[in-house]
């Protein structure tokens, strides 16, 4: 006798408690803290952060920990967290030009205004695995040196002051800040969304499709104006005290790329703009969005979008790793109502394929 | 003049008044031409009927821009008590309002007025809140379309009267068009853009 | 730590007054998909997301839900949304589908007939009826803007020229009040004639495509078709083996590997209710054989 498949329900508990397990490992290993996670795990935070659109090192460090170090799932945690917070309003625009530059590096001269700073960083290292790593390493105390007082201006500030480079456009006085999170997204998008999308966006997705631009689909000529890392401050503007209260500060990413120009007959040329920002130290994210950003402003700097990197909806309908994820992990659902109906029809057709093709044999035969 | 001390309260329990204010909303579009009962009572500034005042609490907020009848928008207690409670900005600008708060139903604008939504995205409309005399008594319509099953009849005693004959630009539109909720006291009965409204007489 | 502090039924107030507009406009256009700024939610996108929201959005204290996923209340999908909603708007449950007042549900509509005082809420993966054939949202709105659905009927067409049947057994594109073409989600093409003059209200929501549609109650609903090629529901054709029932939708359960199968009701409350009530199957677990007119 055939006894339909009951309790699921406990079988949901016995897996979560295996899940607890598993996490947990060998409980004769120590348990990894937050502030380990967060202090030597420091980019996986940054990524979680920048992707999971919340500035918040302990909860992105506990995400981590408790997605057993799958980022996408941390950062999924960290979404859902985020959707249920009530929100104030928005910032004033945080001014990266008076960052407190901790890495900053221009590919287009050689020095500028505050000098090349190579900050923290994995270039130049030789990828060695290093065994002394493995415990008990004790880092030489890094170099120090007086706090430079010196400006940092933005390479594309300098090149704008003589119009090399496209102006960047002003926020119009009073316009609210579009936000994709709050109202539904239509096409075309502006680039104050496009942009929202892109720092949201899966940092694999948009390497893979900023290499694609680079590789010839949809080519835009990119220079690495600049990348800065390091602190900025937030402020809000209160509206009964009337004046820019300041919140705190940030680490930041900024990519400027300054890509292939463009002119008229009534327009001088100049360099185009590619911009990438994220939370913390991203390099490869912000890169890779600058690259990105540019390849979809096609349209609007008059050119025939032909590339996957420069079709607005293709990128905007899938950068998104949470909705990515989600949708590609719903097929372990039970599909087995639809797939019935799919399978009476298939054999429905096969049937009715076997008998037109039976039918000439037995012509044939009588 | 009134300190938002004074203005009368919002729902005693915001979660829950809430959330029955709009079932008796949502079963009123879905059911066009049935009477549904609002229960949370919240308090009302003059000239805003209970109805109402729970369906602004409700459906309200900073996204929906408003509009007033003339009425309404010369009360300052009616402005400040929308503007504490809802926060929805208050804009002279008919066409680009979500909702619109008509007291005065011999005032109601022409229809075209308001937003009417686009073919692509007809939900982009104006959604009329119309307070009217009775829902109970007065003249009788014979209510079709989606929601009904066959004829709904409706008594009610409404300004404009020709409210239903106005409306018939709905036909046309459609998919566009004007969605109503009317309120009498603590009634409430709904003429989405599909419902065709003919005159029984009283 | 910013512990978290979570509202009735999960949802913000202001998520809620956003997803409540929608509802009402959903309604108010039967078939259009009004977009909304839909929320991370803590199940995956692809999960039942949309449902969750419209579900939180409508639910009161004096609810009583139901979850069905594939006809059952105790797949875990199911099970995982009826504790989420038990755990965080503390309302009461079922799996009887007359006393629930609201029913989400993933690839079904229930064999008992629905009536006045219940709304129908479906979990919805893409709601554009017209995506597999157009990928352009800008080209699909347009579409249903002008009312122009000749590609669905070339598509439908090509299929009768293929195979000689239409080649769609679920998510089976409707026409709702005569207006918008839709997709009733990925339902059995068994089920469509129950969504035409429903007395429940019917709600569809898709999470992670932002959208929220409506079936009004007692709306036409018309699958589509052509004269000489008419619509037909498929059911395989054999009564259920639990409760006997000869008109409502069977799963296949495969019994063993030398190709026994049995076929039994997909939803678990209507079987249950008929074995209850003294129907019953053969409960043996016979061999399907393909056999010619054995279903259809």
């Amino acid at each position: 006798m055939y006894v339909a498949v009951k309790g699921g329900e406990r079988a949901i508990e016995n897996a979560h408690r295996l899940l607890a397990n598993a996490r947990r490992g060998d409980q004769s290993v120590s348990e990894v803290t937050l502030d380990q996670i967060s202090e030597q795990l420091g980019l996986a935070v940054d990524r979680v952060m920048s992707e999971g659109s919340l500035y918040d090192r302990e909860l992105a460090a506990l995400a981590i920990k408790q997605a057993r170090g799958d980022l996408i799932e941390a950062i999924f945690l960290v979404r859902a967290f985020r959707a249920t917070l009530p929100r104030f309003g928005a910032s004033e625009p945080v001014d990266t030009g008076a960052m407190r530059v901790q890495r900053r590096v221009s590919s287009t001269f050689k020095d500028i205004p505050g000098g090349q700073i190579l900050g923290p960083t994995f270039d130049y290292t030789h990828r060695l695995l290093d065994p002394t790593l493995a415990e008990g390493f004790v880092p030489e105390a890094p170099a120090t040196a007086e706090a430079s007082t010196a400006a940092t201006p933005r390479v594309t500030d300098i090149l704008g002051r003589d119009g090399l480079i496209e102006s960047s456009p002003q926020a119009e006085e009073g316009a609210s800040v579009g936000d994709l999170t709050r109202e539904p997204l239509n096409f075309p998008a502006d680039r104050d969304l496009r942009l929202q999308n892109l720092a949201r966006g899966d940092e694999g997705f948009l390497l893979a499709m900023g290499y694609s631009t680079q590789r010839g689909y949809g080519r835009n000529h990119p220079f690495a104006g600049e990348i800065r890392f390091g602190e900025v401050e937030v402020e809000f503007l209160a509206e009964d005290v009337g004046f820019a209260v300041p919140l705190g500060s940030i680490e930041l990413t900024e990519c400027q790329m300054v890509n292939q120009f463009k002119g008229s007959a009534t327009e001088a040329p100049c360099f185009t703009r590619g911009y990438g920002l994220a939370f913390g130290q991203s390099e490869r994210k912000t890169m890779s969005m600058a690259l990105v950003d540019r390849a979809l402003r096609a349209r609007e700097l008059g050119e025939e979008a032909v590339a996957p990197a420069q079709d607005e909806e293709f990128v905007m309908s899938h950068s998104d790793n949470v909705q990515a994820t989600g949708f590609v992990e719903h097929l372990k659902l039970p599909h087995y109502v639809d797939f019935q109906s799919e399978l009476g029809l298939l054999r429905k057709l096969r049937k009715e394929f076997a008998e037109a093709n039976a039918e000439p044999m037995k012509e044939a035969a009588e | 003049m009134t300190t938002i001390a004074e203005l009368p309260p919002g729902f005693a329990d915001k979660v829950l008044s809430a959330q029955s204010t709009f079932r008796s909303v949502m079963d009123a579009m879905a059911r066009p031409g049935s009477v549904q009962r609002i229960v949370p009572m919240a308090g009302a500034p003059d000239m805003m009927m209970r109805g109402t005042a729970a369906i602004a609490l409700t459906l309200f907020d900073h996204d929906t821009p408003l509009w007033l009848d003339a009425r309404l928008a010369e009360s300052s207690d009616i402005v400040k008590w929308l503007k504490f409670h809802t926060g929805a900005p208050v804009v002279q600008d008919s066409s680009i309002a979500s909702f619109a708060l008509i007291s005065d139903g011999a005032a109601l604008p022409p229809l075209e007025r308001f937003a009417l939504g686009s073919n692509e995205y007809p939900d982009r409309s104006t959604t009329i809140i119309l307070q009217v005399d009775s829902l109970d008594a007065g003249r009788n319509f014979e209510l079709r379309g989606p929601g009904i099953d066959g004829v709904a009849t409706l008594g009610a005693t409404i300004r404009p009267a020709d409210l239903f004959e106005r409306l018939r630009v709905n036909e046309a539109l459609f998919p566009r068009g004007i969605d109503v909720v009317l309120v009498a006291d603590d009634a409430v009965v709904a003429i989405p853009r599909t419902t065709r409204v003919v005159s029984k007489g009283s | 730590m910013n512990a978290p502090a979570y509202n009735f039924a999960y949802l913000d107030e202001q998520t809620k007054r956003m997803i409540r507009r929608a509802i009402l406009k959903a309604i108010a256009i039967p078939g259009y998909q009004v977009p909304f700024a839909s929320r991370e939610m803590p199940m995956p996108y692809g999960w039942g997301t949309g449902g969750v929201q419209v579900t939180a959005a409508i639910l009161g204290p004096q609810d009583v839900l139901k979850v069905i996923d594939q006809g059952s209340d105790d797949t875990t999908n199911a099970i995982s949304i009826r504790k989420f909603f038990a755990k965080t708007a503390g309302v009461a449950t079922t799996t009887a589908t007359d006393v629930a007042t609201v029913i989400q549900t993933r690839h079904r509509i229930p064999e008992t007939t629905l009536h006045e005082n219940q709304v129908l809420v479906y979990q919805v993966p893409i709601p554009e009826p017209l995506r597999f054939l157009e990928p352009r949202e800008t080209e699909t709105r347009r579409m249903h803007a002008l009312a122009e659905y000749g590609l669905m009927h070339v598509k439908l067409y090509e299929d009768i020229a293929r195979f000689g049947h239409i080649a769609t057994a679920y998510a089976y594109p409707v026409k709702v009040n005569a207006r918008y073409v839709m997709d009733p989600s990925p339902t059995p093409k068994f089920d469509n004639p129950k969504m035409d003059n429903c007395a429940a209200l019917q709600l569809f929501g898709a999470g992670r495509e932002k959208r929220i549609y409506a079936i009004p109650p007692y709306t036409q609903v018309v699958s589509l078709d052509f004269e000489d090629h008419p619509f037909e529901p498929y059911r395989f054709n054999a009564p259920c083996a639990l409760c006997g029932a000869e008109n409502s939708y069977l799963d296949e359960i495969v019994t063993d590997d030398k190709g026994g199968r049995m076929f039994v009701c997909s939803d678990t409350d209507y079987c249950e209710g008929r074995q209850a009530a003294g129907h019953h199957g053969s409960l043996s677990a016979a061999p399907y054989k393909e056999k010619a007119g054995s279903h259809g």
